[in-house]
C-alpha cells in the first residue's frame, strides 16, 4: 500500500511539464508504416518529437530513459471515440454523445464539453491511447455534429483541435435519423449543403426550416474543404452514393467510416482518394448492409492503395480504445490464413497511429514519431500489438503521464479480497 | 402404458389381495406412483446430434495444454472413434493406421467452451425479425426454452469455430427477466435443427438475472420489479411457489394419486430445486451476488455460475466458500453503472483466491477471440504480481466452463475417454498472431484453414456477397 500512497503523492506534488527526454535502446516503431527499428533512440523536447530512429544522438542535458528490451512508439490514435462525452452508455444521465430534442444538429460542437474526469480517459490512456477523435452520434438528423480531436493527458485541457470534422450517417442509421430512409437522408444532406453555400438566406426563424442558420454555417467549412466530412456507410451502394458527393462538391474532404463492404469496390475508393476509417476486423453479416463483412477488408483496401485506419466502430459493447492494438495484431495474424488478406506489422501499426491522423489531415501533427509531431510517446514492455504487452511509460505532448487509474486503485484494494482490521473503505 | 408398468400394477394388486379382500377403488387412487422425477417427460425435445466421421489421429510434437492445468512439451495427442484415447510425450506409441499430423511449433488444446452466448437467439443479421433472445413480456418467463429460439443458420457459429476454436457453447435467453428461461448447450456443429446441435446429455440451465436489466425493463412498464429489492422480492415469491409445486409433484411421484397439473415454468424451477437444472445467473455486483447466494440457501438450490461477474474479484472468497463459479469478460468495464468497477485483473484475482472462474463472451465478436481475451486477463494478472501459468489459464476456457455447465465428464479437457474436441493452433494461443489451424469436434475435422471446403457456409450466406470468403 505504501508504494501507492507515494505514487499518489507524487502525482499531486509534481507539476506535469514537458521535458527533454532521450529514450534509448528500445525497438522503435515510428508509426508511419515502416517496420520497427532495433536499438533506436527517440528524442522529445518542448512537447514535440525531435528525432526517432537508429543513430539518433542524445542531446546534452536530456533525461535519458533506458528502454533496452522494450518497445517505443507513438501513442495510439483512436479514430472513433466517445471519451469525455459519455461515462458509460448504459447511464443515460452521463450521455452527451447523442442529442435528441435540440433544434440543432450539424452545429453541435463536442469540444465545448469534454470531461477529463471520466474514468475512461485515464483507463484508456494506460492502454497506450494518447489521442482520440471524439464524435457526436446522429440524433435529430443524420448529422452528428462537429467532432474534436483530444489528448488523453492527465490535465483539464483536453482539446487538441475543436471542430475537427463533421460526422454524418448515410447508411442504415440514416434511416432513423435522416427522415426515414437512406434516399430521404440524401435529400436532407443535399439541402443542407445548398444552405451551407449561403447561410444568410436560411430562414432560421421559420419553424418549418429544415436546417437552422447555425447548422448551415457549420457546414460551410465542409463544402469549402477545410473541415473533413466523416460519413458512416457500410454497403457498396451507400459507399458509392457518398463518393458521388465529390462530383457536386469537389472540395469536400470525404472520409468513409465503417465501409465494411469497401473491399468490393476498393479500386473506386482508391481512385477517389478517399480515406477509410474501417471497422477493423468485424466479419459477420450483423446487418443487411454488412453482408460482405470480412476481416480481409482492411488488407484488401490497403492493397488497392486506400489510406485505411481502423476503429472499434461497429464492434460490440466491450471493445474500447484499448482493443485497437489487439485488432491491429489480428490483421497481422490473418496473413497466415490462406485466402485472407492482412497487413504486415508496420502497416498494421500505422492503422492505429499515423493513418487515422492522416485521414483527417493531421498527419503532420500527431500519430507518428516523425520530427515535429506532438510528443505522444509510449514505452511498452513488449510488442505493442501483442496481447501480453502493456505500456510502462507514457508521454503526451512531452509530459510524463501517471500510470494509475481508478482501475489500478480497485485492483490494489482487492488483490486480497478479505477484510482486515478495518473495512476495505479504509484501504487506500 | 408400457408392459413394465402393467406388470407392476399386477404385482401391486396381488400383494394387496394377500392381506384382506380388495375393496373397489377409483382409477386415480389405484394408479401407482410413477417414481421420483418420472411424473412427466423431462426431455421432450431430445438431442439428435450425432458425431461426424473422423479418422484415428495423432497430433505429434506440439505444446499441449490439457485443459485441466497440465502441460506437455513435445506432446502427443491421440484420438479415435470420436474420443481422446491418450495424451503423452514423444514416446507415446502411435497406433497403426493413425493419421499423423506434425504439430511441431504449434499448440494443441481442448476446444474452447463459451458458457455465455446468444448465437442463434440473437443471430446475425440482427434484425427485429430474428431478435429472439428476450421474452421481455413478464419478469418471470421460466417457461421459455432458448432452444426454441435458436436459428441454426446463424453465421456466427462458423466464425466462432474458425476464428475461435469454439467447440461447445451455452445459448442463453437474454437478461431482461429475473428468470429468463432455459439455456441450451450446443456442440458447434451446423445442423438443420437446433436439436441437431444439442450437446447430448448436457443439463439444462435456468438463466436468471440480477440488477439493472430487469428493474429497467419492468420499471419502465410501471410494474414490479422496478428496483433491486423488487428483483429479489419477485424471485423469492416465485421460488416459494416453485417449492409448493415441487411438493405436489414429489408427493404424486412417490405416493401416487391424482397427477398435479403441469406448469411449464414451474417444471423448470422444480428442476433447479431437484438439482437437475443448473442456475446460470447474470449478476455484476458483489453485493447482489451475496444476496443471491443467500436466496439460494433459503430455497435450497445452488448457483452454478454468476455470469458477467464484473465485481467477482471483490468476493472471490465468498464464491469459493459456496462453490460458485464466476464467468467474466477479460476487461469490459464502465458501460453501465453495475459494470463501473470492472478491472482487467478480475480473472487473475479469482484464480489467486482459488475460485472457479471462466472467461465468457456474451458477444458474437468476442466469441471469436476468447483465447485472446483469456490471454489479456492472464497478462493483467501477471503484471499485478499474480503468478499463473499459461496451462492453468487455459482452464478458464476448458474444464472450468465444462464444470459450470455440468459436462466436465464429457468434454473440457484432453483426457482419455472424453469427446475428441480438439484445436490445433498455428502458434501460442495466447498470442494475438495465432489462429486455429484445425478444429475437431467429436473427432471429426470440422475446420481446416488449409482446406476451403472445411469451412462451413450457413444457408443464410449462400448466394450473398462474400459467400465462401475466408472471413
Amino acid at each position: 500500500m505504501k508504494h501507492l500512497l507515494l505514487a499518489a503523492a507524487a502525482l499531486i506534488a509534481t507539476p506535469l511539464s514537458a521535458e527533454t527526454v532521450a529514450i534509448t535502446g528500445g525497438t522503435v516503431a515510428i508509426g508511419d508504416g515502416s517496420q520497427p527499428i532495433q536499438g533506436g533512440t527517440v528524442v522529445i523536447a518542448n512537447g514535440r518529437v525531435v528525432a526517432a530512429g537508429a543513430g539518433v544522438a542524445v542531446p546534452a542535458g536530456a533525461r535519458v530513459v533506458d528502454a533496452t528490451g522494450k518497445w517505443v512508439s507513438p501513442g495510439i490514435v483512436a479514430p472513433i471515440s466517445t471519451l469525455g462525452i459519455v461515462d458509460g452508455y448504459g447511464m443515460n444521465e452521463t450521455n452527451d454523445a447523442q442529442t435528441k430534442g435540440s433544434p440543432f444538429s450539424a452545429a453541435i460542437d463536442v469540444s465545448t464539453s469534454i470531461n477529463t474526469s471520466g474514468q475512461g480517459i485515464a483507463t484508456e490512456r494506460s492502454s497506450g491511447t494518447t489521442r482520440a477523435f471524439v464524435i457526436p452520434a446522429a440524433g435529430n438528423t443524420m448529422f452528428g455534429g462537429q467532432g474534436a480531436v483530444i489528448d488523453l493527458g492527465a490535465d483539464v485541457d483536453p482539446v487538441t483541435k475543436p471542430r475537427a470534422f463533421q460526422y454524418v450517417e448515410l447508411g442504415e442509421d440514416a434511416g432513423d435519423h435522416g427522415g426515414g430512409t437512406r434516399p430521404a437522408a440524401h435529400v436532407l444532406l443535399r439541402a443542407a449543403l445548398v444552405a451551407a453555400q449561403n447561410p444568410a438566406q436560411v430562414d432560421w426563424l421559420s419553424k418549418d426550416s429544415l436546417i437552422t442558420k447555425q447548422d448551415a454555417q457549420a457546414l460551410g467549412p465542409v463544402i469549402r474543404g477545410t473541415m473533413p466530412l466523416l460519413v458512416h456507410v457500410e454497403r457498396v451502394a451507400d459507399i458509392r452514393a457518398a463518393l458521388a458527393l465529390k462530383a457536386d462538391y469537389p472540395a469536400i474532404k470525404l472520409v468513409l467510416v465503417g465501409a465494411t463492404e469497401g473491399w468490393r469496390i476498393a479500386d473506386q475508393i482508391a481512385a477517389a482518394k478517399v480515406p477509410v476509417i474501417a471497422a477493423a476486423i468485424t466479419d459477420l453479416p450483423e446487418r443487411f448492409e454488412t453482408l460482405a463483412a470480412t476481416q480481409s477488408n482492411v488488407g484488401r483496401l490497403t492493397k488497392a492503395g486506400v489510406l485505411v485506419a481502423i476503429s472499434n466502430v461497429d464492434a460490440s459493447e466491450g471493445p474500447y480504445e484499448s482493443y485497437l492494438t489487439q485488432f491491429a495484431g489480428n490483421l497481422v495474424a490473418i496473413t497466415k490464413i490462406p485466402g485472407a488478406t492482412g497487413l504486415d506489422w508496420g502497416q498494421a501499426f500505422a492503422t492505429i497511429t499515423s493513418k487515422p491522423a492522416e485521414a483527417i489531415g493531421m498527419g503532420g501533427e500527431i500519430g507518428s514519431l516523425r520530427p515535429g509531431r506532438h510528443a505522444d510517446v509510449v514505452i511498452w514492455d513488449g510488442d505493442p500489438l501483442e496481447i501480453a504487452s502493456a505500456p510502462v511509460a507514457i508521454w503526451i505532448d512531452g509530459v510524463a503521464q501517471p500510470m494509475t487509474s481508478r482501475q489500478t486503485r480497485l485492483r490494489d484494494r482487492y488483490l486480497d479480497p478479505t477484510e482486515k482490521a478495518l473495512p476495505k473503505a479504509y484501504e487506500y | 402404458m408400457s408392459n413394465k408398468l402393467k406388470l407392476a400394477i399386477a404385482v401391486a394388486l396381488t400383494l394387496a389381495a394377500c392381506g384382506q379382500a380388495a375393496k373397489p377403488k377409483s382409477a386415480a387412487s389405484d394408479a401407482p406412483p410413477p417414481g421420483k422425477g418420472k411424473g412427466f417427460n423431462h426431455d421432450p425435445f431430445p438431442s439428435t446430434y450425432h458425431a461426424y466421421p473422423g479418422v484415428p489421429t495423432a497430433l505429434v510434437g506440439a505444446t499441449v495444454y490439457d485443459g485441466e492445468g497440465g502441460r506437455i512439451e513435445n506432446g502427443t495427442v491421440l484420438f479415435a472413434d470420436g474420443k481422446v484415447t491418450a495424451i503423452g510425450g514423444p514416446d507415446l506409441a502411435i497406433p497403426a493406421g493413425s493419421t499423423v499430423i506434425d504439430a511441431k511449433g504449434k499448440w494443441v488444446t481442448p476446444g474452447v467452451i463459451d458458457i455465455h452466448s446468444h448465437l442463434g437467439d440473437y443471430p446475425s443479421p440482427g434484425v427485429q425479425a430474428l431478435s429472439d433472445g428476450n421474452e421481455a413480456t413478464g419478469p418471470v418467463t421460466a417457461d421459455v426454452w432458448a432452444e426454441h429460439s435458436v436459428w441454426p443458420q446463424d453465421p456466427g457459429f462458423s466464425r466462432a469455430l474458425a476464428n475461435g476454436g469454439v467447440t461447445t457453447l451455452q445459448i442463453l435467453p437474454g437478461s431482461a427477466n429475473l428468470m429468463g428461461g432455459r439455456s441450451v448447450v450446443l456442440k458447434n456443429v451446423y445442423a438443420r435443427t437446433a436439436q441437431g446441435m444439442k450437446f447430448p446429455g448436457a443439463p439444462y440451465g435456468l438463466k436468471m438475472a440480477c440488477g439493472e436489466n430487469p428493474k429497467r425493463v419492468y420499471g419502465s412498464k410501471g410494474r414490479q420489479p422496478s428496483t433491486r429489492m423488487g428483483n429479489i422480492a419477485v424471485d423469492r415469491q416465485t421460488w416459494a411457489k416453485a417449492a409448493e409445486y415441487k411438493r405436489k409433484w414429489d408427493k404424486y411421484e412417490e405416493k401416487g394419486g391424482e397427477q398435479p397439473s403441469r406448469d411449464i415454468a414451474m417444471d423448470t424451477l422444480m428442476g433447479v430445486l431437484s438439482g437437475e437444472i443448473l442456475i446460470q445467473n447474470h449478476c455484476y455486483r458483489a453485493d447482489e451476488m451475496a444476496n443471491v447466494i443467500d436466496m439460494a440457501k433459503e430455497f435450497g438450490y445452488h448457483v452454478s455460475a454468476f455470469h458477467h461477474a464484473v465485481e467477482a474479484y471483490k468476493i472471490g472468497d465468498l464464491l469459493k466458500a459456496n462453490g460458485v463459479c464466476a464467468s467474466v469478460w477479460a476487461d469490459w468495464y464502465g458501460f453501465k453503472m453495475e459494470s463501473y468497477d470492472g478491472i482487467p485483473e478480475n480473472l487473475a484475482i479469482l484464480q489467486k483466491t482459488g475460485t472457479c472462474a471462466t472467461i465468457h463472451s456474451d458477444d458474437q465478436n468476442g466469441i471469436q477471440r476468447l483465447n485472446q481475451e483469456a490471454g489479456k486477463a492472464l497478462a493483467s494478472g501477471r503484471r499485478a504480481g499474480i503468478d499463473i501459468s499459461d496451462e492453468l489459464a487455459w482452464t478458464w476456457l476448458a474444464i472450468n466452463p465444462a464444470k459450470a455447465l455440468g459436462i466436465a465428464d464429457k468434454t473440457g479437457s484432453l483426457k482419455a475417454g472424453k469427446m475428441a474436441d480438439v484445436v490445433l493452433w498455428n502458434g501460442n494461443p495466447f498470442s494475438v498472431y495465432t489462429r486455429p489451424e484445425k478444429v475437431w469436434i467429436d473427432g471429426a475435422m470440422l475446420y481446416d484453414a488449409y482446406n476451403p471446403k472445411l469451412r462451413p457456409v450457413s444457408d443464410f450466406e449462400l448466394g450473398q456477397p462474400g459467400e465462401g470468403d475466408v472471413k
